[in-house]
C-alpha cells in the first residue's frame, strides 16, 4: 500500500505548491529571518565564551584577600568633627591562611585552592632594570587556577630553588635566553639570583613584562612575609557561579574575597548588554517574520475562498479548513528554519574565513550547535503556527455560499 | 415507498433579519421528492430557485419551516453533523465546474470521499476511475481541471458529485454555459446515473427543451411554487 497523506496536509501541501511565487517569497522571508536569528545567536554565543575564556585564562576565578586596614576613632564621642585619614595597605599575610586555605578546598563548587605570595620587585640584568612582581606559587597547584602549561614557549613551568619562569617580554626587555641569569632586587634591601628555567607567553604584553614565578619560601623569604600568603586563588567548576561561592566564602572566613565576575564588572555588563541588544534584535526578525507569514496566508484565504467554499460543500468541516492553513504556516516556518540553518552555516563558514584572531587562526568555528538548530526549527514552526492563527480561523469562518458564488 | 429524499413544509427564507432592507425571498414552501425521481425546478431571475437550492443542499439555513432531508430533521442538528450530512447524502454539480484546480481530475472525484473518511485509500481510487470512465474521462484521469474542456470539466463535476453514492443530487444550472451538444451529454449522464443509482435529482434549468425531460418541473415564481407537475411523456435518451 502507498502511503496517503490525509486530508489536511495534502490540501495545505497544494495550496502551497500552487501559490508558487507567494510560497517562494514567504519561504525566502522565512529563510532569512530564522538565519539571522541562529547566525547571531551562534556567533555572540561563540565569541562570548572566548571573551570568558580570554579573560579566565590569566586569572583566577575567586580571589581570597586579607581585610583592609582601616583606621577608627577610639572614642564614639558625638559632636566631634573628625577626619578619618584612609591607611596606606601593607603586605599582610592571609590569617591562617591553610585553614581557610582548606575550608575553602572543601566548599562546594570550588575545584582547586592555591596559595600566592605576590609582591613588587625590580628585574635587574646589567645596567637595565625592570618593574616586576614577583609571584611565589606552588607550580603545581598554580596549573589548576592559570593553565600555565600552555602558555609555555620555551622550558617548563617549573619553580625549584631559585629557578625562575619569566615571560616572553620580560625575557626580551632583558635579552634573558633559557638558563640565563637574573637578579631580583627588592625595596626591602633583600635580592636574590635567579636562574631562568622556563618562559611564557600569556597573550597578555602587560603580563609577559611583569610576572616572575618563584617558589613559595623564596617569594615568602623575599616580601618578608615568612609562612604567609598574601592571597589564595580559586578555580571554580562553573565560571557563572563564581559569585555566589565569593559570598559563601566571604560569610565563611570574614576576609575580602572577590570573584573575577566583580573584578571584571565592565566586561559582564558589555557582555550583558550585547545579550540584551541581540534578544531584541531576535525578537524584532520573529515579529517581522510573523507579520509577513500572517499577511501572506491572508491573501492566500482571500484567494482560495472559492476553493474554501467548494471544499465545504463536499462535506469539509470548519476545523478542517482551519488545519489547512495552520498546517501551511507550520510548514513554512520548518521548511524555513531547515534552509534558515543552511544559510546560517554558510554564513559562519563565510565569516569566518574572513575574520581572524591577530595570531591568524580564525575569531569563531564554523560550527552550528544541533540545538540552536533544534531551537529555530521548534520556533519557526511554532511562529508559521501562530501567525496562520488568524488567517486560518478567517477561512474558517468563510460561508461557503458566498465564498461559491464569489 | 419509504421516506421522501427531500421533505420540505412550509419553507421560509428572510434576509436581513432586523435591518431596514429585511427581504423574504421564500414564502412558505412545500416540496417532496422521492427517492429515484428526476425533477426540474424552473422559474425566472430571482424567484428564489438558488436560495431554494442552497437551503435544501444545507449550505443555508431556513428562517421557518420544516426540512427533511434523508429522513432527518435538519433543525435538531448541530453545525457539525450538517457538514457531515452534506458531506454524505448529498452531490452537488455547480453551473461552473468549480473543481479543486490544483487537483488533478481523479483527486477531485475523490476530494469527497478524502473528506469523509480522512484520507485516499484505495478503494476510493478504484471508484473515482470507475466513475471517470463512466463519464468516459478515464484516460484525462490525472490531467488538471485547466487541461480539460468545459465539457468535460463538467463532466469531472458529475464524477465528483457520484463519488460516495449520494442519496440526493443537485445540479444548479449544470449545463448553463455548454453548448447544445454538449449539454445533452451531460444531461444525458445525469439522467442514467439516476436510473443506475436510484437517487433523486433536483435540477435547476433555465432551458425548457431539458425541463421537459425530466419527470417533473417545479416551477417557482416569486418565492411560491406557481406548479408543480409531471411531465406528460418520459423521453428515454
Amino acid at each position: 500500500m502507498k502511503f496517503r497523506l490525509p486530508f489536511a496536509p495534502l490540501v495545505a501541501l497544494r495550496f502551497l505548491r500552487e501559490g508558487r511565487m507567494q510560497t517562494l517569497l514567504i519561504l525566502a522571508g522565512t529563510t532569512g529571518g530564522v538565519a539571522v536569528i541562529v547566525f547571531l545567536t551562534q556567533l555572540i554565543t561563540q565569541l562570548q565564551a572566548q571573551i570568558v575564556d580570554r579573560v579566565l585564562g590569566s586569572q583566577a576565578h575567586v580571589v581570597i584577600r586579607p581585610l583592609e586596614e582601616a583606621n577608627r576613632r577610639a572614642i564614639d564621642d558625638q559632636g566631634f568633627a573628625t577626619v578619618i585619614e584612609p591607611r596606606a595597605q601593607r603586605l599582610r599575610s592571609v590569617d591562617q591562611w591553610e585553614n581557610v586555605a582548606r575550608l575553602a578546598a572543601g566548599m562546594e563548587g570550588v575545584t582547586a585552592v592555591s596559595p600566592v605570595v605576590t609582591g613588587p620587585a625590580f628585574a635587574v640584568r646589567g645596567q637595565a632594570n625592570k618593574s616586576v612582581a614577583l609571584m611565589g606559587v606552588d607550580a603545581e597547584r598554580y596549573r589548576r587556577i592559570v593553565r600555565m602549561e600552555e602558555y609555555m614557549v620555551a622550558g617548563r613551568f617549573a619553580v625549584d630553588g631559585t629557578r625562575a619562569v619569566i615571560g616572553t617580554e620580560l625575557a626580551k626587555d632583558l635579552g634573558i635566553r633559557l638558563e640565563d641569569k637574573l637578579r631580583v632586587a627588592l625595596p626591602n634591601g633583600r635580592d636574590e639570583l635567579l636562574q631562568v628555567g622556563g618562559i611564557f607567553d600569556i597573550g597578555n604584553k602587560d603580563l609577559n613584562r611583569r610576572w616572575i614565578f618563584v617558589t613559595l619560601p623564596l617569594a615568602q623569604s623575599l616580601l618578608d612575609l615568612p609562612g604567609g600568603v598574601s592571597n589564595l586563588d580559586l578555580t571554580v567548576a562553573d565560571i557563572f557561579e563564581a559569585q555566589p561561592v565569593a559570598d559563601r566564602l566571604r560569610g565563611a572566613t570574614g576576609l575580602t574575597v572577590e570573584s573575577w565576575m566583580q573584578t571584571n564588572a565592565q566586561l559582564l555588563a558589555a557582555l550583558r548588554n550585547q545579550s540584551v541588544s541581540n534578544n531584541l534584535i531576535r525578537s524584532f526578525v520573529i515579529i517581522i517574520v510573523a507579520l509577513g507569514i500572517s499577511s501572506v496566508l491572508v491573501v492566500s484565504v482571500v484567494q482560495k475562498q472559492k476553493e474554501i467554499g467548494i471544499l465545504r460543500a463536499m462535506g469539509a468541516s470548519r476545523s478542517m479548513i482551519l488545519q489547512v492553513f495552520l498546517i501551511q504556516g507550520a510548514l513554512v516556518g520548518a521548511v524555513g528554519s531547515v534552509l534558515g540553518s543552511l544559510l546560517a552555516f554558510a554564513l559562519l563558514n563565510a565569516f569566518s574565513a574572513i575574520y581572524r584572531n591577530a595570531d591568524g587562526t580564525p575569531l569563531f568555528a564554523a560550527e552550528l550547535e544541533p540545538r540552536f538548530i533544534l531551537m529555530a526549527a521548534l520556533v519557526a514552526t511554532g511562529v508559521g503556527l501562530a501567525s496562520a492563527l488568524i488567517p486560518a480561523r478567517r477561512a474558517a469562518r468563510m460561508d461557503p455560499v458566498q465564498a461559491i458564488r464569489s | 415507498m419509504n421516506s421522501p429524499v427531500i421533505d420540505l413544509a412550509g419553507i421560509v427564507k428572510t434576509y436581513g433579519i432586523g435591518s431596514p432592507v429585511e427581504t423574504e425571498v421564500l414564502h412558505g414552501i412545500d416540496l417532496r421528492l422521492a427517492e429515484g425521481e428526476f425533477a426540474a425546478l424552473i422559474g425566472p431571475s430571482g424567484s428564489g430557485k438558488s436560495t431554494l437550492l442552497n437551503l435544501i443542499g444545507l449550505l443555508e439555513r431556513p428562517t421557518g419551516g420544516r426540512l427533511s432531508i434523508g429522513g432527518r430533521d435538519t433543525a435538531t442538528l448541530n453545525e457539525a453533523e450538517i457538514t457531515q450530512l452534506r458531506g454524505r447524502s448529498i452531490g452537488f454539480v455547480f453551473q461552473f465546474h468549480h473543481l479543486l484546480p490544483a487537483f488533478s481530475a481523479m483527486e477531485n472525484v475523490m476530494m469527497p470521499g478524502i473528506i469523509a473518511r480522512g484520507a485516499a485509500d484505495d478503494e476510493l481510487e478504484a471508484t473515482a476511475l470507475q466513475l471517470l470512465d463512466a463519464v468516459g474521462l478515464k484516460a484525462h484521469a490525472y490531467k488538471k481541471p485547466s487541461e480539460l474542456s468545459g465539457g468535460q470539466q463538467q463532466r469531472v463535476a458529475i464524477a465528483r458529485a457520484l463519488a460516495l453514492k449520494p442519496r440526493l443530487i443537485l445540479a444548479d444550472e449544470p449545463t448553463g454555459n455548454l453548448d447544445t451538444h454538449t449539454a445533452d451529454d451531460i444531461f444525458a449522464l445525469l439522467r442514467e446515473f439516476n436510473r443506475q443509482t436510484n437517487c433523486a435529482c433536483l435540477i435547476v434549468t433555465h432551458d425548457p427543451r431539458l425541463a421537459a425531460r425530466c419527470d417533473r418541473i417545479v416551477r417557482l415564481v416569486d418565492g411560491r411554487i406557481a406548479d408543480d407537475l409531471p411531465t406528460e411523456k418520459e423521453t428515454n435518451p
